[in-house]
């Protein structure tokens, strides 16, 4: 018992931090499923929609820079792939990639531009910045509200891909886009709707992940945005229920080890993971089975 | 007897190698037209271009008399024409209803006439209804491929062979179906390297040979010729005299 009760927090917080992992790793799931692509930019679009949460939220009262961000990141997601992936989509899978990274490094530098390089302070959110008590525990509302909106988020996408139009649409396109584009439909209106879904769950999990950091810096975006890939790839990329529950296994094992006095070998563990799924299950745990059937 | 598809001097090339070289036919309403011709004689080719997929190098395709070369594939079927694409190509993970409604995937009206119409045309598929596509035998994903087409309610019905790797009774329903689509109305263009089945069931037959047409005529006249014969029906004079 007083076991449980020296390791709840820690696992409230890791099931928290996985809540996160997993909104952003259904961004890397989805963009793979459908372009073969790693989106090496995804990670910096979570921290750019945290950069703007802080500059809006001085200027603007929060019910206004909440839905700000939110909208701001969607259209940068768009505007990356019209502008960074769209003109290259016959082009080689490395090339794309390539451009991938070229815009990761674009935005942090452009953030290290507008930022000067020093940590900006994240705006308090009120309400589910407030300290409260969970079994003993004394944690900020926003770690037991994560999981809550993190599966409800994942239950509205699931069923808009299985039971709507566009949902039909973005499955069919992830297993053929030549068959696709014959039954009328836009290819790409399917992708950059593919980046809108991933980049709005990218700033829903900014808000809830800065809530709990002090300050945004230029490369903030990288560790999570890794944790999330290793997640996406350890679930099966391309299955967004893969991702989720990839990114819930490593927050909690991540901070259990925090939690054992290992803090220093956190990040280790995750990358530990990722080497060890790619040699016993390539695929992931949920992923696709390589079927060539003619 | 008007022609719902025009096709004028069509040229397709990929990198410098020309596939189709200059050719013309056309569609008239109502009829089954057939192009025949040996692997890579430019017949996929040419109903890719028609399509869009392919940007054609020059000529026009005429659509209904409208212009639609160069278009894009999503704004060429909208104005009726579909392809049911070489390989059948059916969406393997996607059940056979949810298949039927993505071929009807522009349309915004009830599909449930057409749904129940495709069924009446394919017992099969409704029995599998909840099955998904990938399940099914190469036959009934063929059945599928066509069904899926028919959803957009086409004016034209482009089929990439339809019969290959299929079993020959198989092929045999596959010829019945497109009979009895063609007898309910819909004009369809049908490639084919099984030149046999293919020219007894079209109206008007064309054979390509390294990208040009070297012949036309009705299915009946290609299929009593002796070059037709002796190319692609497996009939050799001398043979037969052994025979």
């Amino acid at each position: 018992m007083e076991w449980f009760s020296r390791n709840l927090p820690y696992l409230l917080a890791g099931i928290s931090v996985g809540g996160q992992y997993a909104l952003i790793a259904i961004g890397y799931t989805m963009v793979y499923g459908i372009l073969r692509l790693i989106n090496f930019a995804h990670g910096d679009i979570f921290m750019v929609a945290g950069l703007i949460m802080i500059y809006a939220s001085t200027v603007m009262p929060m019910y206004i820079s909440i839905p700000l961000v939110l909208v701001a990141t969607v259209v940068i997601g768009f505007l990356v792939e019209r502008v960074a992936y769209k003109p290259l989509r016959s082009a080689p899978r490395m090339s794309i990639m390539i451009s991938a990274i070229g815009v990761s490094y674009l935005l942090q530098n452009l953030a290290l531009y507008i930022t000067g390089g020093l940590a900006q302070q994240y705006p308090a959110i009120p309400w589910i910045s407030d300290t409260i008590t969970v079994l003993g525990a004394t944690t900020k509302r926003v770690t037991v509200i994560t999981p809550f909106l993190t599966i409800i988020l994942v239950i509205a996408l699931v069923a808009l891909i299985k039971y709507t139009k566009i949902g039909m649409a973005m499955r069919a396109a992830s297993k053929d886009f030549e068959t696709s584009q014959l039954m009328g439909i836009k290819i790409n209106s399917v992708i950059s709707m593919t980046f809108i879904i991933g980049s709005f769950l990218a700033a829903v999990g900014s808000l809830l992940f800065f809530t709990n950091y002090t300050g945004v810096t230029p490369t903030v975006g990288a560790m999570p945005g890794l944790k999330a890939f290793v997640a996406a790839v350890f679930g099966g990329i391309g299955s967004i229920p893969g991702a989720v529950i990839g990114a819930f296994i490593i927050g909690i094992c991540e901070n259990i080890i925090k939690g054992m006095g290992w803090t220093t070998f956190s990040d280790a563990f995750t990358f530990a993971l990722l080497i060890v799924i790619l040699i016993a299950k390539p695929t992931g745990l949920f992923g696709e089975k390589s079927t060539d059937k003619v | 007897m008007s022609n719902i598809l025009e096709v004028k001097d069509l040229s397709v090339s990929y990198g410098g190698i020309k596939a189709v070289k200059n050719i013309s036919f056309q569609v008239p309403k109502g009829e089954i037209v057939t192009l025949i011709g040996a692997n890579g004689a430019g017949k996929s080719s040419t109903l890719r271009s028609i399509v869009g997929l392919v940007k054609p190098k020059t000529g026009n395709i005429k659509l209904n008399g409208k212009e639609i070369a160069g278009k894009t594939p999503e704004q060429i079927v909208s104005q009726g024409i579909t392809l049911v694409p070489e390989g059948r190509r059916v969406f393997a993970d996607l059940t056979v209803l949810e298949n039927l409604k993505i071929g009807a995937y522009m349309r915004k009206d009830s599909l449930e006439e057409d749904i129940n119409w495709c069924y009446d045309l394919f017992p099969r598929l409704k029995e599998r209804n909840w099955q998904l596509a990938g399940t099914l035998s190469g036959g009934e994903q063929q059945m599928l491929a066509i069904a899926r087409a028919l959803m957009s309610r086409p004016d034209i019905i482009m089929m990439d062979e339809p019969s290959l790797g299929l079993a020959p009774i198989v092929v045999k329903g596959v010829f019945d179906i497109i009979r009895e689509i063609n007898k309910q109305g819909k004009t369809i263009l049908l490639v084919e390297q099984n030149a046999n089945m293919a020219l007894r069931a079209a109206h008007h037959g064309y054979v390509m040979e390294t990208g040009t047409i070297t012949l036309s005529g009705t299915g009946e006249e290609l299929a009593s010729n002796e070059s037709v014969k002796a190319a692609y029906l497996g009939k050799n004079k001398k043979n037969n005299a052994v025979r």
